[in-house]
């Protein structure tokens, strides 16, 4: 009987682990897209100060997007701009809440190919925090960034695309559950 | 010997309690057994209605007969139905009913925990099934439930998908657990591991797959419905999630699933060939390794499923090679299921049928999967009908026709009445022609591009999809054949004797037929060897 008791036991163990397994797949998911760049996933601010600027020109193309219905007008002021890698470069966002409600949005950025996006260092960007608009109002804000001059040589263009998600909704019942 | 374990027993207990609580509180191996078993056979109608449905809708191109929307809701319900409705219960109602028998052990070792895994089964599909009746209509996101489709687009009705979900899983898990306590613990004495029956290996492995991978399910829904309710982000791309993290964490439980679908179907067909093959099964080791290192495979291939999803071009290698490697055991076991029949002295009765025409199309099934594990092929059938041709060739000639040809083998076991040989035949030659008719021109329209879960198509494939669609009419109405020789099997029977097949090895067949309501209440004396196979 005993024997059959510590089957179920360790069995019982497994079943929990595997449960928690499931939710331990989310950091590990991160740290390995961190790792490989896997679907363009970009790192936090990453402050960088190269001292030798490279002479390399990389080529970016700005792609903005805007989520399913997200009424926003969203854009960069350029769609290309030629960089040089090390240096710090600045590309401004416009915003504009076109409806008559306040709301709050969120870009999510992704770089191409995935490959490149550990290289590209952003050290100021409205996608750290969250854009909140009265009804009509309408900012211009900076992206500051640097190419790193690590950059794989294979790679002479990164396309830095923004999809603006509508989370007024997610970040009400936020508050409300607080 | 069964005869004197019998006689010495039957005048000790008494038999079942009369009634509908005789199946309410049963702790019976074979009552639970049984219970699995019509379920599944009950839900195998429901999900077929839903096949109907959906061929009736592709009959012609243009919309015909539902809705869209309707179309989607029958597309996901007719998957989630089939998987964990009718082959997974089916597998567990054959493991109660024989893992028992075949170790020489009194029961399951937790027969209480075995009622209840069977009985929240029915629940969780009346919860699944009463949402066709809510308001936004029954989960209309596919099977495979990808998020955002079951998150952010979701009718209200997938909360209660969820928790049947849940419900499944846990149903799953504890069958497991009985399972694997049972196997560990309650063979007969003188049962090595390596002399167990190859249906009690198959059924261990895959328990063990079970308990690894549906606790992966049931985080991966709780994770959807935090999503949904409590405003977390894990899906939400919007909030600093990833939907490609759902298709991770689906398929890494998903693959795993796909081969607990099978792996029983492999132990059942080892069975019924070395008994019509009059031959012991040709290279049982390997046979038992081969189970092993495909279960092993399983946790390593599961973003095959997701090639094109972007994945960096190391992954996309990883995944194909590790893939293909899968084909080495699972050839191993066509080469030993093969290498049986050879010079044996073969009979055909139905059960040897099903369990050849398994062997011959599950190997079609096998070969177009490796043809979708060549990543920079697979850019091309992602999401076609080529597909769906793949993964019924392997789940229905596959995993069903190995339930059916085990229902036919022992069923005379289980009632003490033989079938009606001719209708089990004709049952048989209806079921093989219509399959094939059903899904084999399934790989030519999805090879010219006909995508699945669509509920139109382009004129091109007109021809074809009304052959399959008479197709998958002809099966439906074959399955209604075999409920006919079942039941009257049952009623009209002529009494079978306890070794049933001449060729049958194994302690349940030194039984009596029908087994007495409990056997091996004390344990059989194996002699070395004579459980083996």
């Amino acid at each position: 009987m005993s024997s059959i008791k510590k089957s179920v036991s360790k069995l019982f163990l497994a079943t929990v682990g595997m449960f928690l397994f499931g939710f331990a797949l989310v950091p590990i998911y991160d740290v390995f897209c961190e790792i490989t760049g896997l679907n363009g996933k970009v790192t936090g601010p990453t402050f960088s100060e190269y001292e030798d600027i490279g002479n390399r020109e990389i080529k970016i193309t700005f792609t903005t997007t805007n989520n399913n219905d997200m009424p926003w007008f969203f854009d960069s002021d350029r769609s290309q701009m030629k960089v040089k890698t090390g240096e710090q470069n600045l590309m401004s966002y416009v915003f504009t809440n076109t409806t008559d409600k306040p709301m709050i949005a969120q870009a999510i950025p992704s770089v191409s190919p995935g490959k490149g996006a550990q290289y590209f260092h952003k050290t100021e960007c409205f996608c750290f925090e969250q854009q909140y608009l009265e009804p009509g109002e309408s900012i211009s804000i900076p992206l500051k960034f640097v190419i790193d001059p690590d950059l794989p040589a294979d790679i002479s263009s990164l396309a830095l695309g923004y999809t603006l998600f509508d989370i007024t909704k997610d970040q009400m019942t936020k508050q409300a559950s607080n | 010997m069964s005869a004197v374990i019998e006689g010495h027993h039957d005048d000790h207990h008494h038999g079942p309690a009369k009634g509908i609580t005789r199946w309410l509180y049963t702790t019976n191996h074979k009552d639970i057994g049984s219970l699995y078993l019509w379920f599944s056979f009950i839900m195998l109608f429901i999900g077929g209605a839903m096949a109907m449905v959906i061929r009736a809708e592709l009959f012609e191109p243009g919309s015909q007969i539902v809705s869209p929307e309707f179309y989607n809701q029958m597309v996901t319900n007719h998957g989630l139905i089939m998987v964990f409705g009718v082959i997974m219960p089916a597998f567990v109602g054959l493991a109660n009913w024989l893992i028992p028998m075949q170790i020489g052990a009194p029961d399951m070792a937790l027969p209480r925990l075995n009622n209840l895994s069977f009985w929240i089964l029915p629940a969780a599909f009346g919860v699944l099934l009463a949402t066709f009746f809510m308001e936004g209509g029954a989960p209309n996101f596919g099977w495979t439930f990808y998020a955002p489709l079951s998150t952010e687009y979701a009718p209200p009705t997938v909360t209660y998908f969820i928790f049947a979900v849940h419900i499944m899983g846990a149903s799953s898990i504890m069958g497991s657990i009985n399972v694997i306590t049972t196997i560990l613990n309650m063979r007969a004495p003188g049962m090595t591991l390596m002399k167990m029956p190859l249906f009690v290996w198959s059924w261990l492995i895959t328990a063990y797959l079970l308990i690894a991978v549906m606790p992966v399910l049931a985080g991966a829904v709780t994770m959807m419905l935090m999503d949904i309710h409590f405003g977390t982000s894990f899906f939400k791309a919007g909030g600093g999630g990833d939907p490609v993290l759902f298709q991770h964490i689906f398929w890494f439980f998903g693959h795993p699933e796909v081969y607990i679908m099978i792996l029983p179907a492999f132990g059942i067909v080892s069975h019924i060939i070395e008994t019509f093959s009059r031959k012991p099964i040709f290279g049982y080791d390997s046979m038992v390794y081969a189970i092993a290192s495909i279960a092993l495979l399983s946790f390593v291939v599961w973003a095959h499923h997701m090639f094109t999803v972007g994945m960096p071009i190391a992954g996309e290698l990883f995944f194909m090679y590790s893939t293909m490697l899968i084909a080495i055991p699972t050839g191993v076991k066509v080469f030993n299921w093969l290498s049986t029949m050879f010079k044996g002295s073969l009979t055909f009765e139905t059960p040897m049928l099903f369990a050849i025409a398994f062997v011959a199309l599950f190997t079609i099934g096998g070969l177009s999967g490796l043809m979708l594990a060549i990543a920079p092929a697979d850019f091309q059938y992602h999401d076609t009908y080529f597909v769906v041709a793949h993964f019924h060739y392997v789940l229905v000639p596959g995993a069903l026709f190995s339930i059916i040809a085990a229902v036919y083998y022992w069923l005379p076991k289980w009632t003490g009445y033989m079938y009606d040989e001719f209708m089990g035949k004709t049952h048989f030659w209806l079921s093989f022609v219509s399959v094939n008719l059903t899904f084999f021109p399934m790989h030519f329209v999805g090879l010219a591009g006909m995508p699945r879960r669509i509920p139109d198509y382009a004129m091109q494939f007109a021809d074809y999809n009304m052959i399959v669609s008479v197709g998958a009419f002809l099966f439906g109405l074959s399955q209604l054949l075999f409920l006919y020789v079942v039941l009257k099997a049952i009623f009209y029977g002529k009494k079978a004797t306890g070794q049933v097949w001449e060729g049958a090895q194994g302690l349940e067949w030194t039984l009596n037929s029908p087994p007495a309501y409990h056997t091996f209440e004390t344990p059989p004396n194996l002699e070395a060897g004579e459980a083996k196979g």
